[in-house]
């Protein structure tokens, strides 16, 4: 990987790639790497979403990047912006594991799950299909995505290296 | 506590020697462990970023052996025992006679023995601690977890997702043997329990 072309991504922080950029997030855990590609455009975004929903927020001013409800249209939004179209954006997702399991633990905790499942609804509301994902389980994930080709690439300690 | 983003520098060094008292116990209970002396180091107590907090022990993308604690109680919290690969494979060396196959994989035995290690050091930092503060401190049953330790440290600051992008943490360092040995211990109370932490030590506003 050629390291000028490489874009990270930070945890509740999104950002958008084009001409071969790589966008990378580390170490998600609970968080979910969602990512959205236009394939005409060569167009790629990616978010570190690791929350929910923003109506639970307690902070001011709210981070964006942070909640699944509120990063999903800021990214929508930025790829639109650099020309990318409505109907030819795809999703693929990796990450919402529940990284230890506590007995008798209460509902707020399994945050990974519930991470998946606002993604979800966010793209179902915004009509946009969701190629591939690679979520939960009980270990972390480190996710690439080239714009050149839209490629997600998954690594984890036990499973090494996917595509999706 | 209304604005978290600000601690009075008392309340930081109250929180400092919350630290090394726990971690000082700690410290003592490994040193009888292995029977070797045991350095520490101060503690190190600040708000700090997300992304800084995974820097601390290597890089969101480093793997890590961590034992996972959640504490219950007056002063909920959660607790991390964490030991670089190399670190946790010279202190099963010392501690048992089994012979680790280098392959980046850990037999449940050894994790078994990674997690009881990690399990003693919490239980002694925590009970020393609970006497301080006269607080009740639960530890639920420790998890062991071999992955990368942004995945594994993000678990333990959820909680402070909803009120910012940094969290609290109370950090102490462990040296055995001229380094061959290091480990680290993070103690990140809830947002909510901090002011339960200072009343019981006299320093809080009631």
């Amino acid at each position: 990987m050629i390291s000028d072309k490489l874009i990270k991504v930070g945890m509740a922080d999104l950002n958008i790639a084009s001409n071969g950029e790589v966008l990378k997030t580390t170490g998600l855990g609970s968080c979910v790497g969602l990512t959205l590609y236009d394939p005409r455009k060569h167009l790629a975004g990616m978010a570190h979403v690791m929350l929910p929903s923003s109506s639970i927020a307690r902070e001011n001013p709210v981070n964006i990047a942070k909640y699944a409800d509120t990063a999903i249209p800021r990214l929508i939004e930025l790829l639109l912006k650099n020309g990318a179209s409505m109907n030819t954006l795809r999703a693929k997702m990796a990450g919402g594991s529940q990284m230890f399991t506590l007995p008798g633990q209460n509902d707020t905790l399994r945050i990974g799950p519930r991470n998946v499942e606002s993604c979800l609804l966010l793209l179902e509301e915004y009509k946009i299909p969701l190629l591939a994902q690679d979520t939960g389980g009980n270990f972390g994930r480190t996710i690439e995505i080239n714009s050149d080709n839209g490629i997600l690439s998954v690594r984890s300690v036990q499973f090494g290296t996917k595509e999706l | 506590m209304t604005n978290f983003n600000r601690f009075e520098a008392f309340e930081l060094d109250v929180l400092k020697e919350v630290g090394n008292i726990g971690a000082g116990n700690a410290a003592t209970a490994l040193s009888t462990l292995l029977n070797k002396p045991v350095d520490m180091s101060v503690p190190s107590v600040r708000l700090m970023p997300f992304e800084e907090i995974a820097e601390r022990v290597g890089g969101s993308e480093q793997v890590v052996v961590a034992v996972f604690l959640r504490v219950e109680g007056d002063v909920p919290s959660n607790m991390f025992f964490i030991i670089q690969e190399e670190y946790a494979q010279h202190l099963m060396e010392q501690l048992i006679p089994l012979q680790h196959v280098n392959d980046g994989v850990y037999s449940e035995m050894e994790l078994s023995v990674l997690c009881e290690i990690g399990n003693i050091l919490a239980g002694s930092y925590l009970s020393s601690l609970a006497d301080f503060t006269k607080l009740q401190m639960m530890p639920s049953v420790p998890i062991v977890a071999h992955d990368m330790a942004g995945a594994i440290l993000s678990y333990g600051i959820m909680h402070y997702g909803q009120m910012g992008d940094s969290a609290l943490l109370i950090e102490t360092k462990f040296i055995e043997d001229c380094k061959t040995i290091e480990g680290q211990f993070f103690l990140i109370p809830d947002p909510d329990s901090f002011q339960k932490i200072f009343q019981s030590l006299g320093v809080g506003s009631s």
